[in-house]
């Protein structure tokens, strides 16, 4: 996966771990700060930790989205009691953010600290080296002073004190040093701190935003302890999505499947990561985006069985609403290095066989199109299902270019739109 | 810039990946290459040598532990297939970097950090060399050097041509779309002459702009194509460069991922890389930046095959293509194993097993399997009746050579074989040559009459020879009736182990004809001498003919056994226990070298007159 979102609380007990360490002792951050759950009251919390009931508190959801203040969803210099009716009349609350809906379910509380300063600070990586941005003057309005902003770059070969930040105050100057350090040595991927402030070397980070090469675990498995990657804000599961998702997590083989339009029209079930994606760009280039009905994948030489449980998922999900026009199934892929093709065909076979009343009721065409060791009997397997079991199977091998077969699917569609 | 791939060029394959090594030689071959691509392998667990085919001809390819080593042996190779795993594919590359003969990496690991990648990248680029990956397949020189497995099936590799030089350049991200790109190009134009995917990570340790820009200045490559995809900048470099001069072939470019602005929420594709952060990383914006600076875009990946066939037909109308000496490769010989399991040749089988099959999910006994053995709580009775009978055996008679196990596990540490398992023991030997130096004095004198007797009463009683008779006979003859006699025992004094043979086989046996027969002529023997019993082995012997009798081998099959010599192979599996006993008695009570006194031998030696 590499580069992966990780909670807010989840970056500030990093920090507040490792902030000491790699100022070699000048800089410490409290370990002030909270994640209240479903599962985990901020009740529970308060039992262990006394600062809650005693600070003066914000809260705001921690969920990988931003603009917290500007969708109303942070509290301020609040009690522990207005705290707790808070989270309360909000944990489970459905909102939009941008494009996405979905229920809050996490809730960050910390202290409320009254301050003067805010500075901006942000990390991210570049191929060559990374990018150090900071401003003196950090908060909410930081785009529109975007030109206090200064730049600074490390060379992936270099270490940061080659930088030259002459012109920043020496505490904080130390400070950017300590967390850069922290940012490389635990692989973040991108660290935003903003605001924050410091106040007699105690760092107090109020807004942050990271992510982690979760590709480094196996290096960090110490460090980061039991850190959890959550799922983007709003991205929930369909049953059968997350039955595709379950599978996927026990095997070796990969099998994806993402819901786009449950009532589209043209269904995809293609082998391959790279050649999946262009099957559905074709779709949506050829301007039926409209009528894509998922995007799915299975590569990595899944068994028949696995095969077969994917490919029934899929009938059975096409054929739960019949649709006048009919349907189209796209069997798709590009041309295997080693996967024996007519092994894996065997389980989409009978997935196929099993549903072919639904097939038939549900009107539904299937295009195959696949090359590779064995891809010649793997052919002639669905074509004889077809011609056995009555359901109309187009079959093409390499001597047709991957995506054409979608050209001729909606060649179909386009002559019965002009009669 | 030079080029890293040629005919010639030979590599260092790091990881004991022979499938891939194979496959590798394979293209070699059908390429007509000269020389084998590879030099050698490393193998961190081991050094040695390993064999693939060059052709019908088996080649021999070093494996060196170290890098060092194999740098030093091969200074030839100039480039490294990197298998190391995630978890030590930097430390591999790096150094690797940091040999001067090495010019090209290719490091097909996935899943390594990203900051360890930059690392590599800036290394290798600092070091003027090239690293392909990670995160990829790698690539193919048509004709010249295949990296790892790329280009799949030896007939895959034909259909696309890459056994030979063609004029376009490709460079993709994806390697999954490697083979179909192959098939469009070879089937469009005439061929690829490089194609190399970068992988799908976010920072590739080289990108597409730096192949594009090494086949810009191949002058085999008239044209390039290129497959990106969303996420990530590294298009727009490719775009500086078309709005600077620095690619003047043609270049027909397409960006993967314009399916991504249909999917509800931010989508990470199975690339590490493929996640658009921002507009301008989206596949459509990069896909019409590319077009705007003059490179060829489809409207859709569907489209590109028409694009690559109007800009080949172009350059061929205007003679800017490569000369390609157009040859029929030669077949690859099918694998002996692969044509069995396909049932294409057939062999004489050098042994012929009837007894047990390892094959399958586990081990079978005379066509049991052993989970089932062992469920139905069989004894080892059962097991020697599969294993040296084939039969299933009733009860009563593996009871019985249970019973016989028993009785002839030990016989204390003075009888020939026990004594020289011991004196082997205390000569510092250890368990299993001691224990064949008790077992081989097993014979005619020692344990073998079990045999003789089982032999000599069959013969007897199948012969219908009184008792009497057969005594007289063996007497002229001068044989002394294997089994009967004891030095001790009598027919007051009788042996108790004979007892419980007898009375169990009269109890559970249906019919024991030959123990009748061999106490008939104990009779006999006995009213000569009081100590001429039917002994322990006469007794045993006689009894397993009675078995074998009641389990239903006919006469002449009984006979073939015993030659083969399974009565004294009752003998034989019993007293090994016993002996094994002594060995490691002996090693435990550590005892010394033996040498027999000179007062227990008899030193008698000829005078020299007498010689």
């Amino acid at each position: 996966m590499a580069q992966c979102g990780i909670r807010e609380y989840a970056a500030k007990k990093l920090l507040s771990k490792y902030i000491n360490e790699y100022s070699s002792g000048k800089f410490q951050y409290k370990d002030e700060v909270a994640l209240v759950t479903p599962e985990n009251s901020i009740e529970t919390i308060a039992e262990k930790s006394n600062w809650i009931k005693e600070k003066r508190l914000v809260v705001k959801p921690d969920q990988l989205f931003g603009k917290r203040g500007k969708h109303n969803l942070i509290l301020l210099n609040t009690t522990y009691d207005e705290a707790k009716q808070w989270i309360n009349e909000n944990m489970g609350k459905v909102v939009e953010i941008g494009k996405t809906k979905g229920p809050l379910t996490r809730f960050l509380v910390e202290p409320f600290v009254p301050h003067s300063k805010e500075y901006y600070i942000a990390i991210k990586t570049e191929q060559c080296g990374d990018k150090i941005f900071f401003s003196e003057t950090g908060g909410v309005e930081i785009e529109e002073n975007w030109e206090k902003v200064k730049e600074y770059f490390v060379p992936i070969l270099e270490s940061i004190d080659i930088v030259n930040f002459s012109t920043v105050d020496e505490t904080i100057r130390e400070f950017i040093k300590a967390l850069y350090k922290l940012f490389v040595e635990l692989d973040f991927t991108y660290l935003e701190i903003n605001p924050f402030t410091i106040i007699n070397n105690e760092v107090i980070p109020l807004d942050l935003v990271a992510r982690l090469d979760d590709t480094a675990l196996f290096w960090n498995k110490d460090k980061w302890g039991d850190i959890e990657f959550p799922t983007p804000f709003g991205r929930t599961f369909t049953k059968e999505e997350q039955f595709i998702r379950d599978m996927d997590e026990k095997t070796g083989a990969s099998l994806k499947l993402t819901l786009l339009n449950p009532k589209g029209r043209i269904w995809q079930m293609v082998a391959g990561g790279g050649a999946s994606v262009v099957y559905a760009d074709t779709v949506v280039d050829l301007g039926y985006d409209k009528e894509l009905a998922n995007y799915g994948e299975y590569s990595g030489n899944p068994s028949e069985e696995e095969t077969y449980l994917y490919a029934k998922n899929i009938l059975d999900l096409m054929t739960r609403e019949k649709n006048p026009k009919g349907k189209i199934l796209i069997i798709g892929g590009g041309i295997a290095n080693f996967t024996d093709v007519a092994k894996t065909f065997k389980g989409i076979i009978r997935a196929i066989r099993e549903y072919k009343d639904k097939i038939k009721e549900n009107n539904v065409k299937i295009y195959v199109r696949r090359g590779g060791p064995n891809y010649k009997q793997g052919l002639a397997l669905m074509k004889n299902l077809g011609e056995e079991i009555g359901i109309p199977i187009e079959v093409y091998g390499p001597e047709l270019h991957m995506t054409r077969i979608i050209d001729i699917a909606l060649k179909g569609e386009r002559d019965e739109t002009a009669i | 810039m030079k080029q890293p791939f040629s005919k010639e060029t030979q590599s260092i394959i790091y990881g004991k990946q022979l499938k891939a090594v194979q496959r590798m030689l394979d293209f070699d071959y059908i390429s007509q290459r000269k020389i084998p691509s590879i030099a050698c392998i490393i193998d961190s667990n081991g050094r040695g040598i390993e064999t693939a085919f060059f052709g019908s001809e088996e080649i021999i390819i070093p494996v060196y532990n170290t890098l060092i080593d194999a740098a030093k042996y091969h200074p030839n190779a100039t480039v490294m297939v990197n298998f190391a795993s995630y978890r030590s594919a930097f430390e591999t590359t790096v150094q690797a970097l940091d040999i001067s003969t090495i010019e090209l990496i290719a490091v097909i690991a996935e899943g390594i950090p990203e900051r360890k990648e930059r690392i590599m990248g800036a290394l290798a680029k600092e070091k003027g060399k090239i690293i392909i990956g990670p995160a990829t397949v790698g690539g193919i020189a048509a004709g010249k050097f295949r990296i790892g497995n790329t280009g799949g099936s030896v007939e895959n590799l034909i259909a696309s041509k890459l056994y030979r030089n063609g004029s376009v350049g490709l460079v993709t991200k994806s390697g999954g779309m490697l083979n179909e790109m192959f098939n469009i190009i070879a089937r469009a134009a005439d061929g690829i002459n490089e194609g190399i995917a970068i992988g799908g990570d976010r920072y590739p340790c080289s990108s597409l702009i730096d192949h594009l820009l090494r086949h810009e200045e191949n002058e085999e490559i008239k044209f390039h194509v290129v497959l990106g995809e969303v996420g990530g900048k590294e298009e727009y470099k490719i775009v500086e460069a078309l709005k600077d001069g620095k690619i003047k072939k043609p270049l027909i470019a397409w960006v993967t991922g314009t399916c991504a602005k249909i999917f509800p929420t931010e989508v990470q594709f199975g690339h590490a890389g493929a996640r658009a952060g921002e507009e301008q990383e989206t596949a459509d914006a990069k896909n019409i930046a590319l077009k705007e600076v003059g490179a060829i875009v489809p409207d859709s990946f569907d489209g590109l095959f028409e694009k690559i066939k109007e800009v080949y037909n172009n350059l061929k109308s205007q003679g800017i293509t490569s000369k390609i000496k157009e040859f029929t490769p030669p077949d690859i010989p099918i694998d002996y194993k692969k044509a069995i399991k396909e049932g294409i040749v057939r062999h004489h089988k050098e042994f012929i097993t009837t007894i047990s099959d390892d094959r399958g999910e586990e081990v079978k006994y005379a066509g049991i399997p052993l989970s089932q053995i062992i469920e139905e709580g069989k004894s080892i009775g059962d097991i020697i009746g599969l294993l040296w009978l084939k039969k299933k055996l009733p009860e009563y008679a593996t009871k019985f050579i249970e019973l016989v196990i028993e009785i002839v596990a030990d016989h204390g540490p003075c009888v020939s074989g026990a004594h020289n398992a011991i004196v082997a023991a205390r000569a510092g030997k250890d368990l299993v040559s001691s224990l064949a130096s008790g077992m081989l004095t097993i014979g005619p004198r020692f344990g073998g009459a079990i045999d003789g007797a089982g032999h000599y009463f069959k013969w007897a009683k199948d012969n219908e020879l009184a008792p009497k008779k057969f005594v007289d006979e063996m007497k002229k003859k001068s044989t002394p009736i294997p089994g009967i006699g004891h030095r001790v025992k009598s027919i007051r004094n009788p042996d108790k182990r004979v007892e419980l043979l007898k009375n169990y086989a009269k109890t559970y046996f249906p019919k024991t004809e030959y123990l009748d027969y061999a106490l008939e002529v104990e009779k006999i023997t006995t009213a000569k001498k009081e100590n001429l019993i039917l002994n322990v082995d006469g007794c045993t012997g006689v009894l397993l003919v009675d078995l074998l009798k009641s389990i239903g081998f006919t006469n002449e099959e009984i006979e073939k056994r015993i030659n083969a010599g399974v009565l004294n192979a009752f003998f034989v599996l019993g007293r090994s226990i016993g002996i094994i006993g002594h060995v490691i008695d002996q090693k435990l009570l550590e005892t010394k070298l033996y040498r027999t006194p000179y007062e227990d031998v008899l030193y008698t030696l000829p005078k020299e007159e007498e010689l």
